[in-house]
């Protein structure tokens, strides 16, 4: 699976891509967030639930419940600000 | 439609020139132009920098075109926005939207950068006297995108 991060939340975490093995039992958006919450620091902080973020999956806007599986491209954003 | 992504300027007055195409079907074009400040929050911006998701900035620009053909009867669509390093004065964003009468093309290309706001995969950045700092979504912008919500136009 590739995660892709943007704008601020790529500069907190220090990351803008990454390849990862989806674990067993990881299938949706919100699985996925807590699973990378997990490894504590800042990727506990910037991901917490109270952080206002944006995901797409297949670059789809997705939800929370949105199912990810292996091989997908996910990525998590702040709030757009275009136009 | 076309949308295009794209770091270069671009000319309205040519591409409304291209969107009607002597097509005398067409009796309204309504255009929409966003343009970078030099101030944004009591700030003075010197610079502004225009990130966004190659791929999926398409997509979403289309996807957005396409729910405007779906609610009102247009002709053509155009939509061009500026990624990269801007400064005040520059022009970010063209949307252009041309239709039989001017109803549904005022609507759309209010629509259309409504949509844009809250939906297509850009971030700004801009640089101030103080530093850089990343672009808050606002909460209008939700509001006017909501606001399409509970009006669907046959």
């Amino acid at each position: 699976m590739k995660l892709l991060f943007f704008a601020r939340l790529r500069e907190d975490l220090g990351c803008a891509e990454e390849t990862i093995v989806l674990p067993a039992g990881v299938d949706t958006v919100a699985g996925l967030r807590a699973h990378l919450m997990a490894r504590g620091s800042v990727w506990r902080q910037a991901l917490a639930p109270g952080r206002a973020l944006g995901v797409a999956v297949n670059q789809d806007m997705a939800q929370p419940g949105t199912p990810v599986k292996p091989g997908d491209e996910v990525a998590f954003f702040p709030p757009v600000t275009g136009g | 439609m076309t949308v295009r992504v794209q770091t270069e300027d671009f000319d309205a007055g040519a591409e409304i020139a291209r969107l009607r195409q002597g097509n005398a079907k067409v009796g309204a074009v309504a255009a929409f132009i966003g343009v970078a400040r030099d101030v944004n929050d009591g700030e003075s911006v010197a610079a502004l920098t225009l990130e966004h998701y190659p791929g999926m900035t398409e997509r979403a620009l289309e996807g957005i075109v396409a729910e405007a053909r779906a609610r009102w009867r247009l002709i053509e669509v155009l939509v061009v926005h500026r990624v990269g390093e801007l400064k005040p004065t520059d022009q970010i964003v063209l949307v252009a939207v041309a239709s039989a009468n001017r109803g549904e093309a005022f609507a759309a290309c209010e629509f259309i950068m409504d949509y844009l706001k809250t939906r297509a995969p850009f971030w700004k950045k801009e640089r101030t006297p103080e530093g850089a700092h990343w672009v808050e979504a606002r909460v209008t912008d939700d509001d006017a995108a909501a606001r399409w919500e509970s009006q669907k136009t046959a």
